[in-house]
């Protein structure tokens, strides 16, 4: 008996101490990848990269082009597809809730969510860049909105559905249209949630580089012309470590660190907003 | 019923005095105004949702259409031949689709039981004080951008393993009878076995933070029970909570492999780009993905470029039936919790 009840307390410290490692395990690449970016970006990090291009091998620059393009390209893609997504998370929570159309579109939406980049890259070089017969600024943006909506869908549905049926049924007994009443006390309502999906996407679109391969391309020189191809950070940053060159593979360095720390520093802000609401 | 009423409010101002039948034709005109914008805006928000799925089967149409020609130049065969020759423009899918299952396959290895511990960690042993920061932490490794994990493998972690972690591995499971093979060869430092750590590292979050919501909608009854019955945390874990929570760990699961079916560019910088298929790990080879990141933009000639997309479509069709089965298990669970 006691033999039997030493062996289950030993395998309860060997699982306590595999997933304590486990933690460790899991903690301990974050703190790896931060430090490494830190490391190898944190020295070259000058006013230069923001003021001047990317240069060419041997020389020095900076990052100026492939930021505002990035810039660019991501409000592009916030631009068409936040819209497109509140609609549509609209029609999911409000109109149809118990639709089989509903039903459908949430499940197709899950699976947009999680789908390849590199996939959505190919749609739109099949139908924006094969038949313009040129890369351009816009298909990059419409690729990354293609990102985009599902993640606002999903988030504007879940905020909607949080809001309270009560005010609702307030609304409507002032006798105020349907419509209204969602733009002017759901949408209200759910203003904090919705806007945390729209950082969410940002965040996970600045750092997507897949996508704009063949649709944006890339563009040594400044340029803002969305008909042409433009320069994107991440990018710049796959094309510039991947060269033998010195100088570009420490610039690519310095990018990376700059987009991972807006990276979190969106999601970090996102997640603050929806804490900082359900305290209130 | 409204436009009833609409119309005798109209009639009945028609028949009184004048300045009623203003103020009575002004309301029926806001009402009428009203009407048609609550109709178009529900039929706007209606024209958004339809439209994505129309998004989806523009997907689907688009790379079907694309990769016709490669498919009728090669048919079926295209699946099973790993010859990949732009110059000769012999096509075969095999090692691309070789290098992401296989790479998947060795990354959900390590995920899957690194994940269910640190979701156990979180849900049953971690103090509540240290829950929040710890959660955030692996969120925020989530939210990294692969590129991110590609230029630090490509740097950092490729030279790591060629110095450590691959000579210790070919000298010693190197002369294991059976899996030899498998540790066969000098350490490159890039090649399939270090895509597929990073691929595990990034698959992490996803497989901790489902099987972390999952376990905690375990009802607190059935834990207290057992734990009544004198079982110690580990066999609460193991025998409660983990039968329970299956169909949602699964469904995390596949989940997560969807995303490491997909992922593109921290695989492009580390798995060296050879299209052969060997049976040694260590050895550099290709997925689907890295493959078209690779070789997209320099495809000259329709037939390379179809090809390009037709591998493409072969990922999506793989990654369409991954994530549908991983959506319909965890939307089972989540009718059975609500």
């Amino acid at each position: 008996m006691t033999a039997r009840y030493a062996t289950r307390r030993r395998g309860d410290v060997i699982a306590t101490v595999l997933s304590v490692a486990a933690t460790l395990f899991g903690l301990g690449w974050l703190v790896l990848i931060l430090g490494a970016l830190l490391w190898h970006g944190l020295g070259g990090l000058s006013p230069e990269v923001f003021t001047q291009m990317t240069p060419p091998p041997g020389a020095s620059g900076g990052l100026l082009n492939p930021i505002v393009g990035s810039l660019i390209i991501t409000g592009l893609a916030v631009v068409i597809g936040t819209p497109i997504g509140i609609l549509a998370g609209t029609y999911l929570a409000e109109y149809g809730r118990y639709d089989r159309l509903s039903i459908v579109v949430r499940f197709i939406n899950d699976i947009l969510l999680s789908a390849p980049s590199i996939v959505v890259g190919l749609f739109i070089y099949e139908i924006m860049v094969a038949t313009m017969g040129h890369f351009s600024g816009w298909a990059g943006g419409v690729a990354l909105a293609v990102i985009v909506i599902p993640v606002v869908v999903r988030t504007t549905e879940d905020m909607l559905t949080m809001v309270p049926n009560a005010l609702r049924e307030a609304a409507t007994s002032i006798g105020l249209p349907r419509s209204l009443a969602i733009m002017h006390i759901c949408y209200r309502a759910a203003r904090a949630g919705m806007v945390t999906g729209v950082l969410l996407a940002v965040a996970r679109i600045s750092g997507e580089t897949a996508p704009l391969l063949f649709t944006s391309l890339n563009n040594q020189f400044w340029s803002t012309n969305l008909n042409a191809p433009m320069a994107s950070l991440p990018v710049v940053i796959f094309q510039f470590a991947l060269s033998p060159y010195k100088d570009w593979q420490s610039l690519a360095w310095i990018g990376a660190l700059i987009i991972t720390f807006a990276v979190l520093a969106l999601s970090i802000s996102a997640r603050a907003l929806v804490a900082s609401r359900k305290q209130s | 019923m409204e436009s009833v009423g609409r119309h005798t409010v109209v009639d009945l101002a028609l028949q009184e005095g004048a300045g009623l039948s203003v103020e009575a034709a002004t309301r029926a005109k806001v009402l009428d105004r009203f009407r048609l914008g609550d109709a178009a805006f529900r039929q706007v928000t209606r024209a958004a949702a339809v439209g994505v799925l129309v998004l989806l089967s523009g997907v689907i149409v688009a790379l079907i259409e694309g990769s016709i020609p490669a498919l009728r130049a090669f048919g079926l065969g295209f699946l099973v031949t790993e010859k990949w020759n732009p110059v000769t423009e012999q096509f075969g899918a095999l090692a691309p689709i070789y290098g992401t299952l296989i790479t998947s396959f060795i990354a959900m290895l390590i995920a899957v039981p690194v994940g269910l511990m640190i979701a156990f960690f979180l849900t049953e042993l971690c103090p509540q004080w240290l829950r929040r920061p710890i959660a955030i932490a692996v969120e925020l490794l989530a939210g990294i951008p692969s590129i991110i994990y590609g230029i630090w493998g490509l740097f950092v972690f490729a030279p790591f393993l060629q110095a450590t972690l691959q000579p210790f591995l070919i000298k010693t499971l190197g002369n294991v009878p059976v899996i030899a093979p498998l540790f066969a060869g000098p350490p490159y430092g890039i090649g399939v076995l270090t895509a597929s750590l990073i691929l595990a590292i990034m698959v992490l979050p996803f497989v901790t933070s489902i099987s972390r919501d999952v376990f905690d909608a375990v009802p607190p009854v059935l834990k207290e029970a057992a734990y009544g019955i004198g079982c110690t945390t580990w066999e609460v874990v193991r025998y409660v909570v983990l039968p329970y929570a299956r169909i949602g760990v699964i469904g995390g699961v596949m989940l997560g492999l969807g995303r490491a079916l997909g992922e593109t560019m921290a695989v492009t910088f580390v798995i060296g780009n050879a299209h052969r298929i060997s049976a040694s790990l260590l050895a550099p080879g290709t997925t689907i993905s890295a493959t078209i990141a690779n070789e997209f933009t320099e495809a000259v000639g329709d037939l390379y470029t179809s090809s390009l997309i037709a591998l493409g479509l072969i990922l999506f069709v793989i990654t369409f039936i991954v994530l549908a089965a991983a959506r319909y298990m965890l939307l089972r669970i989540e009718r059975r919790i609500g």
